[in-house]
């Protein structure tokens, strides 16, 4: 049994395949989508998104927030942004979230200060992932 | 009469003025292709966020407090309508349509004692505005998307309307834009963003469950969906600009070569005269000798 699952951003599509499983970063948690699974509708939060064919995660995304819809037969994320760990790395990372906590320091109105903390989470977040990625070889 | 060396200049000019025009046809062309390609890549995700929005929509009528990009605040006084142009010139009728059916509704707006605020994207239109409507005019936004539309940019101007939408500052907001129908036509489209305009009920597919509920995943939709409208329609617009560049081009090229032809023709008679011309002197000359 597969479900189709299709990761689209509003400038493309990046993934749509029959895959065994996936596991999506829900804003109350981590959900595993598996064929047949009640229709839900819910929030995503920034992390990571990894698809499984058999046993086996063959793809993994860092998105950064979005929606998720499931359905009986299909899943479908609808993200601003989606990177596939291949893409990332710690050091221009680190350099990133250096920068954005300069940026930080300068902002001046409440707004640019919830703008830049909401990038750092990602930026942030996105260090962790890949972190216990690499860990885990 | 004119001289054979202005005849052979002009043509000279017209040519190189076609080569132009030929290779700005080409160049067309192929941005062409490529927004075409963006807008087809824009459109699955534009299409399942619509579908969501439809049945979360449904479903959250029952809330207690209705979000007013839903529903709308509940007055019309302010309208503000969002003109997208063109940075560049160059593309035939695109830009004067757009503003024409543009002014249409910034007139009717004002004759219904509305009060009108305007916001362009591209530098043509707001060269323009400037000058017509220079007092309505609040922001404009130039240089957008060269060389591709990213969403960011698109959600730079919808940050910047939900500010202005959240301190009151306007009650309904229109998208003007130009649809692309093909390289030879193009639609200028009237489309209200804010609130989200009423659809006919359709039926669910499904019975969702909601996570965290519906009313947070709204209140995260619909800002998205205001980001989303809006990159849709400037990506539909930067490949209506480029069919409408490439077809007022190949027209213009078209020309050249009417023109080209025409003056080779009156140079050649031109010339044709002038050795006959010389000719019967020559031999009245001679003739006159003889006598």
């Amino acid at each position: 049994m597969t479900l189709r699952f299709s990761l689209v951003s509003p400038e493309k599509i990046l993934f749509d395949q029959d895959v065994t499983m996936v596991v999506v970063p829900g804003s109350e948690g981590d959900i595993g989508v598996l064929p047949e699974q009640a229709p839900l509708l819910t929030l995503l939060r920034p992390g990571v998104v990894s698809v499984y064919e058999g046993e086996k995660v063959f793809f993994k995304f860092f998105v950064e927030g979005g929606f998720c819809e499931i359905t009986p037969e299909r899943c479908t994320a609808l993200v601003t942004t989606g990177t596939s760990f291949e893409a990332l790395n710690k050091a221009s990372l680190e350099m990133e979230i250096k920068n954005l906590l300069e940026e930080r320091e300068d902002s001046r109105t409440s707004d640019e200060h919830k703008k830049a903390d909401q990038t750092l989470e990602v930026a942030r977040a996105k260090l962790m992932e890949l972190a216990a990625y690499q860990k885990m070889g | 009469m004119t001289t054979l060396k202005a005849l052979r200049n002009r043509k000279k000019s017209v040519q190189s003025t076609q080569k132009i025009t030929i290779a700005m046809k080409m160049v067309a062309g192929a941005k062409l292709r490529r927004a075409q390609e963006h807008v087809e890549e824009g459109r699955p995700y534009a299409h399942l966020m619509n579908q969501i929005l439809r049945d979360l929509a449904e479903n959250a009528q029952g809330l207690e407090t209705p979000h007013p990009l839903l529903t709308g605040t509940g007055k019309t006084d302010t309208h503000l309508i969002l003109i997208a142009t063109s940075d560049r010139g160059l593309c035939g009728p695109f830009n004067s349509s757009i503003l024409r059916e543009s002014r249409k509704v910034i007139e009717l707006s004002l004759s219904q004692g509305q009060t009108v605020k305007l916001i362009s994207v591209g530098r043509k239109g707001k060269d323009v505005l400037t000058r017509e409507y220079g007092d309505l005019l609040v922001e404009s936004f130039v240089d957008i998307g060269h060389p591709r539309l990213y969403f960011s940019e698109a959600e730079r101007i919808a940050d910047s309307l939900l500010h202005m939408f959240e301190d009151g500052l306007f009650d309904v907001c229109t998208l003007i834009y130009s649809r692309f129908k093909s390289a030879v036509a193009q639609e200028v489209t009237i489309q209200q963003i804010i609130p989200i305009g009423k659809e006919a009920p359709q039926p669910l597919k499904a019975v969702y469950e909601y996570e965290p509920d519906e009313d947070s995943i709204l209140r995260k939709l619909l800002p998205q969906n205001v980001a989303v409208q809006i990159y849709s329609g400037l990506l539909e617009n930067a490949a209506s600009e480029q069919g409408a560049r490439m077809t007022a081009m190949d027209n213009a090229s078209r020309n050249a070569d009417d023109i080209i032809r025409n003056l080779t023709l009156v140079y050649n008679r031109t010339r044709q005269s002038q050795i006959t011309r010389e000719l019967i002197e020559i031999i009245s000359g001679a003739e006159a000798l003889k006598g």
